[in-house]
């Protein structure tokens, strides 16, 4: 285990670890009044010792609202790429491992899903269900699926074809046991590193649904709410951008070196 | 032809040490190795895995700094074109490159990787002319063709504007060499250049090599594992074994005479073709430290038990699809209208080149894949009308050992489970019985009991291999089919691994289907042989008839391309060209003509009209 604790990991997972105890406590901790109250006198006030992360176009402190918006825009990330890692990896590997006609049609029907551009489809799933946090976990979640199953879908086919899986089927392995004991396991450092890189996604697409009025509703605040509202006053107030931005930015980055490590962790042969 | 020993070595090579850093500190590659080679020498520098033999041919041509190796200490004292002597450990990069490629060339070992696949034969020939000699491109591309006449391809021509993969591997390999060539190198090294090569094709290659040395006086590093190659090419051999040099010395002395143990292990392991004339059963590698050569009892002559698996005209064809319907336009014959059959306890062995079907052959029977066509029977099964369940009970009685010990392992199980998988499947076993199961068979292969909790990459090729043998073991299989299970091994461990199976089938009774391209271990171990061309087998009938008294051509044509393990007994050194494989690829609905077989003596079958 001791190998595992470099510096690269630690960073990663101390972030990690803060990002995920302010979205827990930050609602019990700060009153959600210090989030919404609007001083039209402080309006797009750079940071100061009152305001530490400056205010927005409607006077409201920024700080307060980034670490409000860590639970929207964390509990929306999480739960739509679950979702998509729920349905996306049975999905890929039945089409990967098993192949011939079920490949055929489970693949033509993910592309099909494919060639809308994810942010698309989950605006259409999220304009048919209406705009509320559930729906817009559903909507990223869906529009996520397909592109996970392809990707599942090929490192599958690859598993498929080496020579343990042969093996164990002369060994009377055979179906689920073999998925169960010798294609999930192999499949799965590609699920981890994929699925870290869709949550800094999900949290964008997330921005993107908000912006269209479709994702969180105002006053709740996420941090892709924020960056879209911000996109008038980027020449007045960069903060405003730069706040949500840097959160998001540490987020991915955090989440990418955290998943790295833990596929290392999962892969025996990187123990000593 | 003798080495030029009056002249000065072309590259004299003193103390070399190569170091490479990794996580743990600095690690000890190659230790004060010292050797020189003249005009028109050859010396091979043998050893097997992790040697360093690698490491020493790559530090000659400073590539070892690319893969995080450093040379430390020693010097490598080359002859330039224009005799300038230059220590290669100490010549800048600039230099370095104006002699790779032109003063020393390099053979590797896979000639579809060592080939770049987007562009011609032409353009990657004309471009070390062009370079190093300065060479106009209608120069070059002259002088491209005289290179590829010279390594013998036919139709140079045309094959300059081919890509590599429309090239075969012999071919291709070739045009390495004709790379190599070019520049016409005071130096050619080889690493490993026919490991990867038909042993045909590899008499071809080596000799190519030999000839084109004769004829221009260089100097040739050849790096190699096969005893039987440095038997066939080496004036002098140097022999490595981690890292450092054991024994080095003219190649007969080597072979007749070693002085150190490891020279004599490593000579021990190997088997001879031929070396088992006159013998009826198959006897045991020979292991240094282990008791002197015993036929094994149980697998001694016996008459011919009653058959366990007998397999009839059976064919197995791979549809080529085409079309965006993926409609089949074709098939591939893998497998043509085979017949033979496998008496208890008894080892019959499929030989024959990459791509004649035996491997497709062991699969089909295993139903691994489907055959199109024929019978299987095994020990009253008849396997290819069996249903899902059915089969996955007969496969209680069928295992199958695989070539790649790294990969026929699933990294992320630990071996005791993967070895239980067959109990659990089975149902053979339940609970702490199956511990002990495990570790019962982990005895029997002779692995420690403390390797059960580990994972696959805690374990070298061989300990994997006997891994593998042990899941096989497991059902309690009456046949095992072994495919090329020990091609991937150094030559020790293969004999140790080949010593273990003869072990399992006297003391088991076990019936081995041997699938293998290796002629002398097929010899040693088999009590029938089949040889395969093309998908049919062509000559099969017990082993001394058909390594003693070949019929069919192709039989002769493998057999005689086998290189011997002994300087003695060297194959002649004209250029040889064997017949090029055709193609197995044929239309729909294509019917091709039965197997007919003539029996020289009772028993021994030979495929008639070819």
């Amino acid at each position: 285990m001791r190998r595992f604790l470099t510096p690269k990991s630690l960073i990663g997972l101390g972030i990690v670890v803060i990002m995920v105890t302010i979205a827990v406590a930050a609602p019990f901790v700060i009153p959600a009044s210090f989030a919404t109250r609007m001083q039209l006198a402080m309006r797009l006030q750079p940071p100061s010792a009152a305001h530490w992360f400056g205010t927005d176009q409607l006077g409201r402190d920024l700080f307060y609202r980034v670490m409000l918006g860590a639970r929207t825009s964390l509990t929306i990330a999480g739960a739509a790429v679950g979702i998509s890692v729920t349905f996306g990896l049975p999905l890929g590997i039945i089409s990967g491992y098993f192949g011939g006609w079920t490949d055929i049609v489970l693949m033509r029907l993910v592309d099909t899903l494919l060639s809308f551009p994810a942010l698309l489809l989950a605006l259409t799933i999220s304009a048919m269900l209406g705009p509320s946090v559930p729906n817009t976990i559903i909507s990223i979640g869906v529009a996520f699926t397909p592109f996970l199953a392809r990707i599942i879908r090929g490192e599958a086919l690859r598993v498929a074809q080496m020579p343990y899986v042969e093996a164990a089927q002369a060994t009377g392995t055979s179906g689920f046991a073999m998925i169960i004991r010798h294609v999930l396991p192999n499949v799965l450092p590609l699920v981890i590193v994929q699925g870290t890189i869709s949550l800094a996604f999900a949290i964008l697409a997330e921005a993107g649904l908000s912006f269209l009025g479709l994702g969180t509703q105002p006053p709740q605040s996420s941090w892709g709410l924020m960056i879209q509202t911000s996109r008038d006053f980027l020449d007045v107030a960069p903060w405003t951008a730069l706040v949500p931005g840097a959160a998001v930015a540490l987020t991915v980055l955090a989440l990418n070196m955290f998943g790295d490590v833990l596929r290392d962790v999962l892969d025996p042969r990187a123990q000593r | 032809m003798m080495a030029q020993l009056d002249l000065p070595p072309i590259i004299e090579v003193s103390n070399l040490r190569v170091a490479f850093e990794t996580d743990g500190g600095p690690v000890v590659g190659v230790k004060d190795v010292s050797f020189s080679i003249r005009p028109g020498e050859t010396l091979c520098v043998v050893g097997e895995s992790g040697s360093g033999k690698s490491v020493t041919s790559l530090s000659l041509m400073r590539l070892v700094e690319f893969g995080g190796g450093r040379i430390t200490h020693g010097r490598l004292a080359f002859t330039r074109s224009n005799g300038e002597v230059i220590d290669l450990a100490q010549t800048d990069a600039r230099t370095m490159q104006a002699i790779r490629g032109n003063e020393i060339g390099m053979i590797f070992q896979e000639p579809m990787t060592s080939l770049n696949p987007v562009f011609t034969i032409g353009r990657q020939l004309e471009d070390g002319l062009q370079k190093h000699k300065r060479l106009s491109s209608e120069a070059a591309r002259a002088r491209a063709l005289e290179l590829l006449r010279q390594v013998r391809i036919p139709e140079p021509e045309r094959r300059l504007r081919q890509y590599p993969h429309e090239l075969s591997g012999g071919m291709r390999q070739r045009v390495v060499i004709a790379i190599a060539m070019a520049c016409e190198p005071r130096l050619l090294i080889a690493d490993e250049p026919t490991t990867a090569l038909d042993v045909t094709i590899q008499a071809e290659i080596l000799a190519l090599i030999d000839r084109l040395k004769r004829e221009n006086g260089m100097a040739v590093l050849f790096i190699t594992h096969d005893m039987a190659v440095v038997a066939q090419m080496a004036d002098r051999v140097v022999v490595m074994h981690r890292g450092e040099v054991v024994e080095a010395g003219p190649v007969a002395d080597i072979f007749a005479a070693p002085t150190k143990d490891y020279t004599r292990a490593l000579l021990a392991a190997v088997p001879k073709l031929g070396e088992m004339r006159g013998k009826l059963a198959p006897e045991r590698m020979r292991v240094i430290g282990m008791e002197p050569v015993v036929a094994i009892s149980a697998v001694a002559a016996e008459p011919p038990a009653q058959p366990l698996l007998s397999v009839r005209h059976l064919s197995t064809r791979f549809p080529v699809r085409g079309s965006l319907l993926r409609r089949t336009v074709a098939k591939v014959h893998a497998v043509e209208d085979v017949s033979f059959s496998l008496a208890k306890g008894q080892t019959l062995s499929l030989v024959g080149e990459s791509g004649c079907g035996k491997s497709t052959c062991g699969r089909s029977i295993l139903r691994l894949v489907e055959a199109e066509a024929g019978e299987i029977e095994l020990d009253g099964w008849d396997i290819r009308t069996l249903s899902v369940v059915d089969l996955r009970r007969a496969r209680r009685d069928m295992q199958m050992v695989f070539q790649d010990p790294y990969a026929s392992l699933n990294p992320y199980r630990r071996l005791i489970d993967q070895v239980a998988e067959p109990l659990q499947n089975f149902g053979i076993a339940s609970g702490s019985e199956i511990t002990d199961r495990v570790a019962a068979l982990f005895d029997r292969v002779e692995l420690p009991r403390n390797f059960l909790r580990r994972y696959p990459h805690e374990l070298s090729g061989g300990q994997r291999q006997r891994v593998a043998i042990a899941r096989a073991l497991a059902p309690s299989p009456k046949l095992i089919v072994a495919d090329e299970s020990v091609s991937a091994l150094d030559v020790s461990v293969q004999a140790q691994v080949l010593n273990l199976l003869m072990e399992l089938q006297a003391d088991l009774g076990i019936s081995f289907l041997f699938i293998s391209h290796d002629m002398a271990v097929v010899e040693r171990v088999s009590h029938q042989v089949a040889v395969m061309y093309l998908g049919r087998v062509v000559e099969i009938g017990p082993r001394a008839a058909v390594f003693e008294d070949p019929r069919h051509p192709y039989t002769r044509s493998l057999l005689s391309a086998v290189p011997i393990a002994d300087p003695s007994q060297r194959r002649p050194r004209e250029d040889q060209n064997f017949r090029p494989l055709s193609s197995p690829i044929f239309p729909v609905g294509h019917s091709p003509a039965p197997s007919l077989y003539d029996e020289v003596t009772p028993g021994h079958l030979v495929l008639a009209e070819f």
